[in-house]
């Protein structure tokens, strides 16, 4: 166990922790609370990995805008404040997706685990390597990226507007 | 120097929550919880093929950010789609029977 592995340890419980937390409270809004603290284990560990660049973005979509995009939906759905009893689930449902979790990790795990072999030294890629990569290789992909964005704008946009009272709108 | 193992095991982990996650709730909002845990579970797995070292053009960090924003544009439209259906609809119960059910 060197001190990269332990710290990676520590962010990936946090990660799993807050994972487990987020699915299985009953309280809406501490589930979107506890993805928080998810999110920021997984920054951390890949904060750890070396990746510093792909960490603060995470935290700052991620934490900064999808979190807070949930919450207001989760506001402008009428979420009560107490447990979500209208939604709760029966034992046998609960059990069912906890099966069916389990079996998803552990066929990862096992295709996963024997690529696992041994310890490697830390590839350092600086954030200077990562912006000339994504300006020159990945150009066009980055430039479809924003396209994608628009239209998710447009159609976030056209979706949930409030119909037209005197019907104008074609 | 860091072990392969803990990446590994660790989106094993966040990929099987998400899903336990996605099959496990009726609320549309908090469909999306799972879906999130997820793709981290898959962004961790890219980082860590960049860490060991087997990556080229930089892909190890680079489609991370593409997973994370096209994360975020599909959060934008599905979210726009369930505040549309509480309108019309005045519940987001994915298990509640659609309109078509209630006619016949």
């Amino acid at each position: 166990m060197t001190a990269l592995d332990t710290a990676f340890a520590a962010s990936g419980v946090l990660a799993v922790v807050g994972g487990l937390l987020a699915v299985t409270t009953r309280h809406v809004v501490h589930a979107a609370l506890w993805l928080v603290v998810a999110l920021l284990g997984v920054a951390g560990s890949l904060l750890v990995l070396g990746a510093e660049l792909v960490a603060l973005v995470l935290v700052l979509v991620y934490v900064g805008a999808v979190v807070v995009l949930v919450l207001f939906a989760l506001m402008l759905t009428r979420a009560p404040i107490g447990p979500d009893l209208a939604h709760a689930v029966g034992p046998w449902r609960a059990v069912g997706a906890g099966l069916l979790g389990l079996a998803t990790a552990g066929l990862l795990a096992s295709v996963l685990v024997p690529l696992a072999d041994g310890s490697v030294s830390r590839a350092e890629i600086s954030t200077d390597q990562v912006a000339e990569q994504l300006f020159g290789t990945w150009v066009w992909p980055f430039e479809l990226l924003s396209l994608l964005l628009l239209a998710a704008l447009v159609g976030a946009l056209t979706v949930a507007r409030r119909p037209d009272p005197g019907g104008t709108a074609s | 120097m860091i072990h392969l193992l803990g990446p590994y095991l660790l989106a094993s982990a966040l990929v099987g929550l998400g899903v336990a996650g996605i099959a496990a709730r009726r609320n549309a909002v908090l469909l999306l919880v799972g879906i999130e845990l997820v793709l981290s579970g898959s962004l961790v797995l890219l980082v860590a093929t960049q860490a060991a070292g087997a990556d080229r053009w930089a892909a190890g960090s680079v489609l991370p950010l593409f997973v994370i924003t096209i994360a975020a544009a599909e959060v934008v439209v599905a979210l726009a789609v369930v505040l549309l259906v509480f309108r019309l609809r005045g519940t987001i119960d994915l298990d509640a029977p659609s309109a078509r059910e209630d006619v016949s």
